[in-house]
């Protein structure tokens, strides 16, 4: 099947400041990313805070052109498409809906923006467009002209969810849709995420830190480490057979809500590293229990597994028969 | 076992233009020596109110009264502020929620963590260093000696946390109140920093009162459990017994409400609690949960409920008996 969103060998730097009078060093944020989301599928991607996924997310919203490497939306190159067409192809929904809506704007207003922007149609047919949204997001229509402050966060949740379906996208990115909110209210919106992907036929991709969301959600999973994807996996089998000694760490973190298991210790020594300045060979070898000499030295590459790919020297068959 | 802390129908009122608002309505719970009592529930049902109440650190519109509220015998409702600044610190100590604002950017690592142990101890300062450093090593803090000298920006998330614990152990408190200590933290990190406090807790035979809204690192740390809802304890008991069979409908509604790997079915739904926390003002004239709750019947709504207790430490708010609150969970979700 032809990938309807895919990301070849994407680089993204910064040039980060030192220091006064000090000269600017490159920071890779994305490092070499390859991804394919196929029409209708969840794709949920995970990993620690500083490891280029929001990076990754607002290249693939056009937000931030790549360094090098394309992005293709339905086989279009990303950087030959205006900010429009790519807008109206995808979408985000952010973490916070206390700060990504408009705190001026009515209820009404938010939602219907994009088709403003978009000059879609007749106006005067926009609030029956809105209205439809509303009610399939699951927000009463009375609240059309009221602002978001009179609004408990789920409910803006439903509207930040609303505006990006109201030019019918094809992809949403959803980076962590669910963590500022109470598990109440995530578990809603997570149904409410669900079945507009079935009714709609749309296609996710699911930034998120809690893993159990994910694998509640998602149909694949790519796990991020400084900037690369270390393992890529269908969901059962990365969480029944994982085979990267870092998402091994990542899945003995979570904490299922089993008493009398106690805390696990996910033997991750040191802190996550500096961006700047990374570790040479394998990113991971210094907080990794399974490291080898090699690790230290070359940067492992891509081997496929079962459903998917993992980036560690523990499974390059040719490395361990030349060492 | 002796309680270090006992705290007996506290409540917190907080006058505002409209009337009395009541986040913390008559709750009562007692820490023991080295145990973990974890106080869980959503934003707004006054869990935080709760630690901040006993500290003695609410805003100054808020009034605290209790029937009993006692530090290891001592009342901390007749103290002073001069005395009771004695105690904050020494004999009960916090770790906040955000290391980012909680540590004081513009004084060293150091100087921070010195400084409750000059204050509460006749220490040297070279003693205090000495203090500082064994705990940095202990919290599991690398080069201890030198990061003394930084300042809070210069270290990680993870780290900050840490320093905060060490902050909090500095004049080996009886009582620790952790407010969400590792909200802000990544997995990997949480469960670090949870595993450290556990083991500290179980060398130094510490209280720990930890408020949390996650259920699974209540299910891991807890010895005993109190659930909170809109500003009173709707369940207590141990934690096996509030995971296994947990009797309100709002207990049981947040546990559905999780999708948890290998148990829950990828894609279904999952339970939910419709509906809203109601507003708090005055006190409670019904059940706070019945227009939430799915079992709701006429006698909810005829007046207060009391917290039926069920022996050692067990309890439960709700009208129905035990029999039914046990027939209702093993019911199966509607949709």
């Amino acid at each position: 099947m032809n990938p309807l969103l895919e990301t070849a060998n994407v680089f993204r730097t910064f040039q980060i400041g030192t220091g006064f009078l000090k000269p600017k060093r490159p920071l890779h944020a994305v490092n070499g990313v390859s991804l394919r989301l196929t029409k209708g599928e969840v794709l949920g991607l995970v990993g620690e805070s500083g490891c280029g996924k929001s990076t990754l997310a607002r290249m693939l919203l056009g937000l931030l052109p790549p360094s090098s490497g394309d992005i293709l939306i339905g086989g279009e190159s990303i950087t030959a498409l205006d900010r429009r067409a790519t807008a109206r192809r995808v979408q985000p929904i952010f973490q916070d809906p206390y700060s990504s809506l408009n705190p001026r704007k009515s209820i009404g207003e938010i939602i219907q923006l994009p088709l403003k922007v978009h000059r879609v149609g007749d106006p005067s047919a926009w609030p029956g467009k809105v209205r439809e949204m509303m009610d399939m997001v699951g927000l009463p229509s009375r609240y059309v002209g009221n602002f978001p402050s009179q609004l408990s966060g789920g409910q803006r949740q439903r509207v930040a969810i609303a505006r990006a379906l109201i030019m019918r996208p094809e992809v949403v990115i959803c980076d962590e849709p669910t963590s500022a909110l109470d598990v109440s209210v995530q578990s809603q919106i997570l149904n409410l995420l669900l079945d507009l992907q079935r009714e709609l036929g749309l296609t996710y991709l699911l930034i998120s830190h809690n893993l159990a969301v994910v694998e509640h959600m998602a149909h694949r999973v790519a796990v991020m480490y400084l900037g690369r994807i270390v393992e890529e996996a269908e969901t059962d089998q990365l969480f029944r057979d994982p085979q990267h000694p870092y998402t091994r760490a990542l899945l003995a973190s979570v904490l299922t809500p089993e008493p009398g298991l106690g805390v696990p210790d996910a033997h991750l020594g040191a802190t996550f590293p500096n961006p700047i300045d990374p570790p040479p060979g394998c990113t991971f070898h210094p907080r990794c229990p399974q490291a080898m000499p090699a690790c230290r030295t070359i940067a492992p590459k891509p081997l496929a597994t079962a459903t998917g790919h993992v980036e560690c020297h523990l499974y390059d068959t040719e490395l361990r028969r030349a060492s | 076992m002796s309680a270090i802390l006992e705290v007996e129908n506290l409540r917190v009122e907080i006058p505002v233009a409209t009337g009395t608002l009541v986040p913390v309505r008559g709750i009562s719970f007692s820490v023991q020596r080295g145990e973990t009592l974890c106080i869980v529930g959503e934003s707004g049902c006054g869990k935080s109110l709760t630690s901040l109440s006993i500290m003695n650190l609410l805003p100054k519109r808020a009034k605290r009264t209790a029937d009993r509220l006692r530090l290891g015998g001592a009342d901390l409702q007749t103290m002073d502020e001069r005395t009771m600044s004695d105690i904050r610190g020494d004999r009960m100590a916090m770790i906040f929620q955000e290391p980012m604002t909680s540590l004081n950017p513009a004084y060293t690592v150091g100087n921070q963590l010195e400084e409750a142990f000059l204050r509460h101890r006749k220490a040297s300062r070279r003693e205090a260093r000495e203090r500082a450093v064994f705990l940095l090593e202990k919290v599991g803090i690398s080069a201890a000696a030198s990061r003394l000298g930084q300042y809070p920006h210069q270290l990680s998330g993870g780290l900050r946390q840490r320093v905060m614990i060490a902050m909090a152990l500095m004049c080996e408190p009886e009582l620790i109140i952790a407010d969400e200590p590792t909200t802000a933290l990544d997995v990997t990190i949480q469960a670090q920093i949870l595993h450290l406090l556990a083991s500290l807790q179980r060398e130094l035979q510490m209280g720990v009162m930890l408020i949390t809204h996650d259920l699974g690192i209540v299910a891991r740390v807890a010895d005993r459990v109190a659930v909170m809802y809109a500003g009173e304890i709707v369940e207590t008991g141990t934690v096996h017994e509030v995971f296994s069979r947990p009797l309100h409908p709002y207990t049981q509604g947040l546990l559905r409400c999780i999708p948890v790997p290998g148990k829950t079915r990828r894609g279904a739904h999952l339970g939910s609690i419709p509906g809203v926390v109601p507003a708090l003002f005055g006190d409670p004239t019904q059940c706070n949960f019945a227009n939430r709750c799915e079992h709701a019947v006429p006698a909810c709504t005829a007046g207060p409920v009391p917290l039926t207790g069920l022996g050692e430490g067990r309890g439960y708010r709700c009208v129905l008996p035990v029999e039914t609150c046990i027939a209702n969970q093993a019911r199966p979700v509607a949709a």
